[in-house]
């Protein structure tokens, strides 16, 4: 069995959860003898390709003067442009985008779009012009590539997957890690949505990473519940083992939050929280890494509690330096807003490090060894945290069982779900 | 006579490295070494060096007429020795016409004087040992860090013997007073105050370049009229401002290093001043007033106060968590942690967390090696974080190794008591102490 894959992003050049999630989930289904060609829009060249093949999508030729592209194309526009009214979008790029709508009715630049499309690989201003062209790329190589099954991973690929089924006729899986609900909270844009519907609506079976995503997927998007089908998440095994790296230097308890600095993640709830416990235990160090748009609030926000000299910030981490991170964590805090799975405290788990996760984030369904509590009831994650350091017995507990549990939870099984569902929609 | 007083200020910082937090308890070394010395070397080059000539070539010129003053931080001594030794040399010759008058000030251009008395004092006297030690001169003027004043800090300045000092002619403080007088302290009428003209220093420092300014360009014709234009019972002028205005700030493209070389022949030829030091003026002139600075200012922004080193979230955490080590580290003996505790005070550090350049000030950004005030901050902490575990451990290591004071004269207290049991016990511990020492030079 051969599938089509579509990403956004692949290790080692990642900016959040996806790029691991799907690294992971094309190694599990090698296991199964499932065949992957990735696409993303850019290779770097470094990318780990043990499990897949990769394609770049920079390097396709597009012929915008074939009929099917153009025919295409239109259809990009018309995704990219459902209404005149652009959330979001600065005045610079919205006429950006009305000029490429002018563009959709020139025949006569034709040579200008015989060319490569170089893409930045990175999310950005214009954003929505490369999932266009990203769209536009897919249909090249689904007219070149052979195989069984298309698989998009979030919204950014689903115009890719719809133009891939259109072209070759395959059924169309997509993959929800995420919906615009999450991201965005109440300010939903209207764009993202609508191609996140369409390509829901298009697609033959929706794979969601929790029943927490799945009822969003069904309720706020309206796709019929016998089509969205979850396959939890799952992590990989370490690669390097924590005694790589010196500990007991900080001699301090290591309390740590890893994830984007947004509105999402509840960045300020940490801080809040941790305030609680730097006041009766001054021998703590929190650790947030990460970037985003609340970062310079959150520092702003450390510095008013006076706790500068405890509470660091490292930006944003990859890799060894995660490891590295939890090597010298004693607690990990996920104290997501609104979580579709959350895959890092598995990681964190992983690495022996017991956990507190918010009761609304995905992985909270899967896991036994971990405390949970509500995002908002700071005073709950404080003793949370307050608990894990001070009571070796509980600690001890969630890291043996805790280990345990995640080590379970490996991707060949939920790769082998996942094989059950390109199947069921193979005929 | 009336007075010109040049007054320039020589300061460099050890700036740090990039530090994160997987360095913290694993790296001590905090100071970005090649940055440090190739600012030191440029400065050296495109200022220190050329203008230290012009001014000696001034002075041998016009024999004992021609006369500026110094003050340099311990840390740009610092810097000069190990980077650029000639600029010491060059300071060295300055120093032995005898018309340069070297001020005291902190050893680290801190911000001590707004926190600890015992520090400051401390600085104070670590700095006038280094000035004597490299330039050969004893400091009888104080100047504190960027000028930073107020009435305390005026009386502690009087207790450590010095008899003038300089400072901002703020209007704050000054309303519709002149500048252009000798003032005093308002709680310590025997501490004499020079004030700064800051519209006439300004003219050099910042405008002379700018050729938005209406004045522009500024020649030495323009500026002694300026100079007469000052009532003739105004007694003095002072000129103070950064040594690196001329040839870094200003580049010498500007013509600013000809400016400086025809002042003096128009100043003689066309006006009634003379060029005097800070000491010289506080000897022959007398204070009209007292001034009162209940809050302290400085020479900074258009605020003239703290606001560019102090105040915000960020500064302030900073500030404090550094000050909260002071006993702490006091009962270290350790040069390098030392060594690091002066250079974590460098005001610099602080200036660089300051978020009012998000509104004003490019003079911010132009000193700013970090990309926001943010950063700053976590880079900053992070050192600190670093250093706080360090000082614990050599308290800790300390404890275990070294008898300490304390305790010695405790047992004395007790062997009078008790006088044949002392002879063994007094003996012991003095022997682990220098068990101690030996270890600790061994390490």
């Amino acid at each position: 069995m051969r599938v089509l894959m579509f990403g956004w992003e692949f290790p080692p050049h990642i900016t959040g959860g996806l790029g691991t999630a799907c690294f992971g989930l094309t190694k599990g289904l090698m296991k199964h003898g499932v065949q992957v060609i990735f696409v993303v829009p850019k290779a770097f060249g470094d990318e780990s390709q043990e499990a897949v093949r990769l394609v770049n999508a920079s390097d396709v030729t597009i012929d915008i003067a074939d009929e099917i592209y153009r025919e295409y194309w239109k259809n990009i526009t018309y995704m990219e442009i459902g209404s005149n009214l652009i959330p979001y979008v600065g005045p610079e790029d919205f006429e950006r985008i009305s000029n490429e709508n002018i563009l959709e009715n020139s025949t006569l630049e034709q040579s200008v779009f015989s060319k490569k499309f170089t893409f930045t690989g990175k999310y950005g201003h214009d954003l929505m012009k490369e999932v266009s062209r990203y769209a536009l790329v897919a249909s090249t190589i689904a007219a070149s590539q052979e195989f069984d099954v298309i698989h998009a991973h979030d919204w950014l690929t689903y115009p890719a997957g719809i133009a891939a089924k259109n072209i070759s006729g395959k059924p169309l899986v997509v993959h929800v890690h995420a919906t615009e609900f999450d991201r965005s909270g109440v300010n939903v844009n209207q764009n993202v949505y609508d191609i996140e519907r369409k390509g829901m609506e298009a697609a033959d079976r929706v794979i969601t990473v929790s029943n927490l995503t799945r009822n969003i997927v069904i309720e706020k998007y309206g796709i019929p519940e016998e089509k969205v089908i979850t396959v939890h998440n799952a992590v990989e095994p370490t690669q390097s083992k924590t005694q790589d790296f010196p500990t007991g230097v900080i001699k301090e308890k290591v309390v740590s939050f890893l994830g984007r600095i947004t509105f999402q993640k509840g960045p300020d709830y940490f801080v809040e929280a941790a305030y609680k416990v730097h006041c009766k235990d001054p021998n703590v160090r929190f650790v947030m890494a990460g970037e985003g748009d609340m970062l310079n609030r959150m520092i702003k926000r450390v510095a008013q509690l006076r706790m500068g000299s405890k509470f660091h910030f490292t930006g944003f981490l990859k890799g060894e330096n995660v490891d590295r991170l939890f090597a010298l964590s004693d607690v990990y805090v996920m104290p997501s807003v609104s979580e579709p799975f959350g895959i890092s405290p598995l990681e964190a788990m992983r690495s022996n490090v017991p956990v507190v996760i918010s009761k609304q984030s995905g992985v909270s369904e899967v896991l036994n060894h971990a405390i949970k509590v509500d995002f908002w009831d700071i005073d709950a994650m404080a003793d949370a945290i307050y608990g894990l350091l001070h009571y070796p017995a509980l600690s001890k507990m969630f890291i043996r069982y805790g280990k345990d549990e995640v080590d379970n939870m490996i991707w060949e099984n939920s790769a082998f779900i996942i094989k059950e569902v390109y199947q069921s929609v193979i005929k | 006579m009336r007075s010109i007083c040049f007054y320039f200020q020589v300061h460099q910082p050890f700036r740090l490295r990039t530090y994160r937090f997987f360095d913290i308890g694993m790296q001590h070394d905090y100071f970005d070494d090649f940055q440090n010395q190739y600012i030191a070397k440029r400065i050296a080059n495109k200022c220190y060096l050329p203008m230290n000539q012009l001014l000696l070539d001034l002075i041998h010129e016009y024999g004992s007429a021609f006369k500026v003053s110094f003050s340099i931080s311990g840390t740009a001594l610092d810097q000069f020795e190990q980077y650029v030794p000639e600029v010491i040399e060059s300071f060295r010759k300055l120093a032995d016409t005898g018309c340069v008058e070297f001020m005291a000030e902190t050893y680290s251009h801190s911000l001590s004087s707004l926190k600890s008395k015992d520090e400051f004092f401390k600085q104070v006297r670590q700095q006038n040992e280094r000035l004597e030690q490299l330039i050969g001169y004893k400091p009888k003027t104080f100047r504190n860090t960027e000028l930073i004043y107020s009435d305390y800090i005026g009386q502690m300045v009087y207790e450590m013997g010095f008899k003038t000092m300089l400072t901002e002619g703020a209007k704050q403080i000054l309303g519709w007073k002149s500048p252009n007088y000798l003032y005093c302290n308002g709680q310590e009428p025997r501490l004499k105050l020079l004030l700064k003209n800051f519209r006439l220093s300004d003219d050099i420092a910042f405008r002379f370049s700018q050729t938005s300014w209406p004045e522009w360009p500024l020649t030495t014709e323009k500026y002694v009229d300026w100079l007469n234009a000052i009532p003739q019972e105004e007694e003095m002028v002072n000129l103070f401002m950064d040594y690196e205005t001329f040839g870094e700030h200003q580049w010498p493209e500007t013509g600013i290093f000809e400016f400086m070389k025809a002042l003096p022949a128009r100043v003689f030829s066309h006006s009634n001043f003379s060029f005097n030091t800070p000491s010289e003026i506080a000897e022959n002139c007398q204070p009209v007033s007292a001034i009162h600075v209940p809050s302290p200012i400085s020479w900074a922004d258009e605020e003239r106060d703290l606001t560019a080193w102090l105040g915000n979230e960020l500064q302030d955490d900073a500030f404090d968590s550094l000050y909260n080590l002071e006993w702490k580290v006091n009962q270290c003996d350790h040069w390098e942690l030392q060594r690091d505790w002066k250079y974590l005070q460098t005001s610099d550090h602080f200036y660089y967390m300051c978020t009012k350049w998000f509104s004003d000030g490019d003079v911010h950004k132009y000193f700013n090696p970090y990309g926001s005030p943010y950063d700053a901050f976590i880079n900053y902490m992070n050192i600190l974080s670093d250093f706080i575990m360090r000082v614990d451990n050599h308290l800790a290591w300390k404890a275990e190794n070294v008898v300490p004071e304390k305790a010695k004269v405790e047992e004395v207290a007790v062997t009078e008591v008790k006088k044949v049991v002392v002879k063994k016990t007094a003996a012991a511990p003095k022997e682990t102490v220098k068990k101690a020492v030996v270890a600790k030079k061994k390490k």
